[in-house]
């Protein structure tokens, strides 16, 4: 077969070889696996899944959510419910379409009433339907990818892709997808060499094919000197990657030997198992959102309070900054975040969110209270924009921590920070009773720049390193200085050696990054001369 | 044993049948169904109601077989129970419907179709 060629954009670096997987998107993503057998038990599964997530639902929903939920928990307890489509799966029909024509069937009977309360009922099943469904076609597939296997998708939701074993290699390959997206950090964050936007159509996409996400191409059956530079890159590969490992042990310091400050962004503590926390001076960011992506439903104190603890625990007294829940804008959780609002990004998301959910929030403030008996644990909250707000959040931590030593619980007040990432806040730095900034340059840099980090076409306008965010960097970093306290940055510019010299250009002296960067982060801080940045600084201050 | 009235009560060793007038406003819809069967379970006995005497029986601890029937308001339902819980389970059963389904054990409820 002749080689073919897709040119796509990088996301993550990395290259590699290996069998192509299509991940097809919507109905088609779930293969049938023809035996009834594997068919019931799936849908079995599934049902569980969507149940225990329910339940969980219901536990912190509000009064008249809960009553409505609760009703919808009954009928998924029920065997009743799916009893047609087990019989159709039995006759042979696959688990989701078996499950499909159920609940159409079902939905019908109530449409068909004379009574508009009964019609209203089948929106509880459609409900229903789509919950078990998605449960359904979510954990589909996941068996089937095989180690090293180059997954190709149009899009990826970011439990799929932790799903996946990516341990001995692999890449990712997106048509759609954007660099910024949640999946191309995970990808990023777990050096798995991805490439988004590329144009190429999944029919298209199988057979063996080789992947340089550097460049941002796929190459689906690769001839032999094709092969032959792939083994050349990958062999210089290896030795970057040597130096990076030797490099991410090292202290991180300027070549003028300024120390810098190299923190960790992680999103699941799993991520810390093959980690040494040596290579770190502590955890700048750790996002609390996949903790509520769980299938059981927003998670319990306890259960934040042990994942919090274990992240603590590793960390070896280094500093922890915990981020409050940061969902709505892209990451938005069923029963929890506003559903159609015209601008997410805009809308009700991160602490503002929280503020309108204090038992969740306050759930949340008390097991990172907890957590913070066992490391330097400290508290960070996301789009903050008015002292109000941070004033607001204060509070009930305070009364959090009062509430739990009260009971003879061991907890301790973390240290609050806001995260500098609405412009507002970057501006008015100085008007915040913070005890640390974080700036969180990827949606600072959108905010700014009116370019959204999903739309690819304007990628150049929402540059993070551009002259109106610099001084806006330099100007949180003299804020924090005239009052002694800590300053980092947490987006993914942090972790880019291109845009480090500029970053370190503002006076800023702490990054947080992506584990998989560390390496090449220091390597970039230690060619930086800041005896020499008089002459290189490209903003006016 | 078929001919029964509202509120009207047949019980013999191990079996029991009676039927009521559903009043509340909204019928028997997602709340009081979800609490007629949740009360159901709490029984051994077998629990069957229906909207005939004659039948067709369907299972009083399914919500999903309740709900199918759509009972509104106005109609009588029946209900038949097999066990030796059987006139108790009865009982508790007539009454919450009765009641309106308002009241039931330690849930404070908002009054039915309020």
């Amino acid at each position: 077969m002749m080689e073919r060629r897709f040119e796509g954009r990088p996301a993550a670096p990395g290259i590699a070889l290996g069998a192509l997987v299509a991940f097809a998107p919507g109905s088609h993503a779930r293969v049938a696996s023809g035996a009834k057998e594997t068919e019931a038990q799936a849908l079995r599964a599934a049902i569980d899944s969507a149940l225990a997530e329910l339940r969980g639902v219901v536990e912190h929903a509000r009064e008249d959510a809960a009553e409505i939920l609760g009703f919808q928990v009954a009928l998924l307890e029920d065997d009743v419910l799916a009893e047609t489509a087990y019989v159709a799966i039995a006759g042979g029909k696959a688990a989701h379409d078996a499950w499909l024509d159920a609940m159409r069937e079902e939905a019908a009977g109530y449409e068909s009433s004379d009574d508009e309360y009964f019609r209203a009922r089948a929106a509880d099943i459609s409900d229903i339907c789509e919950r078990v469904y998605a449960h359904l076609t979510d954990s589909a597939g996941h068996a089937d990818v095989p180690a090293g296997a180059i997954v190709a998708a149009v899009d990826l939701p970011p439990s799929r892709f932790l799903a996946i074993d990516w341990t001995r290699g692999g890449a990712l390959v997106l048509t759609a997808g954007s660099a910024t997206s949640h999946v191309a950090m995970l990808a990023r964050s777990r050096g798995v060499p991805a490439v988004v936007g590329l144009n190429a159509e999944l029919a298209d996409l199988h057979g063996e094919a080789l992947v340089d996400a550097h460049r941002g191409v796929l190459i689906v059956n690769p001839d032999a000197a094709t092969r032959a530079q792939f083994e050349r890159d990958a062999s210089a590969a290896a030795i970057a990657r040597r130096a990076n490992d030797t490099a991410a042990k090292q202290r991180a310091q300027t070549r003028d030997g300024t120390p810098v400050r190299v923190l960790l962004n992680i999103a699941d503590p799993a991520e810390l198992d093959t980690l040494d926390p040596a290579i770190c001076d502590g955890i700048g960011l750790v996002r609390t959102e996949l903790l509520f992506h769980g299938r059981t439903g927003l998670p319990d104190e306890e259960t934040q309070y042990r994942v919090y603890r274990r992240i603590a625990e590793w960390a070896l007294g280094r500093p922890v900054t915990i981020r409050s829940l940061d969902a709505g804008g892209d990451k938005p959780i069923a029963g929890f975040t506003v559903d159609g609002e015209s601008n997410p990004f805009l809308g009700v998301r991160g602490l503002r969110l929280s503020l309108r959910h204090p038992d969740v929030f306050r759930t949340q403030l008390r097991a990172i209270a907890r957590a913070a008996m066992h490391g330097e644990v400290k508290l960070m909250l996301p789009m903050v924009t008015l002292p109000a707000e941070l004033d607001a959040a204060r509070t009930m931590l305070d009364e959090e921590v009062a509430t739990l030593l009260a009971r003879d619980a061991k907890a301790r007040r973390p240290s609050l920070g806001i995260m500098v990432e609405v412009p507002a806040a970057a501006i008015a730095a100085d008007l915040f009773e913070t005890e640390f900034f974080s700036i969180g340059s990827n949606d600072l840099t959108q905010y700014v720049a009116a370019a959204g980090r999903d739309v690819d076409a304007l990628a150049d306008l929402a540059n993070p390193v551009q002259p109106a965010m610099l001084r806006l960097v330099g100007h949180v970093v003299g804020v924090a200085r005239e009052r002694g306290i800590d300053v980092s940055l947490c987006g993914d510019a942090g972790g880019d050696p291109a845009a480090i010299a500029l970053l370190l250009g503002t006076g800023l002296r702490s990054l947080s990054m992506a584990p998989s960067l560390v390496g090449a982060a220091k390597r970039a801080i230690a060619a930086v001369d800041l005896s020499q940045a008089g002459k290189t600084k490209t903003w006016p201050s | 044993m078929t001919d029964s009235k509202p509120n009207e009560k047949v019980s013999v060793p191990d079996a029991a049948m009676g039927s009521v007038l559903l009043t509340n406003d909204v019928g028997l819809h997602a709340r009081p169904s979800v609490k007629l069967t949740q009360l159901a379970k709490r029984f051994g006995s077998v629990i069957e109601f229906s909207l005939d005497a004659e039948g067709p029986w369907v299972d009083a601890k399914s919500p999903v077989k309740v709900m199918r029937f759509k009972a509104a308001r106005g109609q009588t339902l029946h209900f038949r129970a097999n066990g030796t819980d059987a006139a108790e389970a009865l009982a508790a059963i007539l009454a919450l419907v009765e009641r309106g389904f308002d009241t039931s054990g330690d849930e404070a409820v908002a009054p039915a179709g309020g």
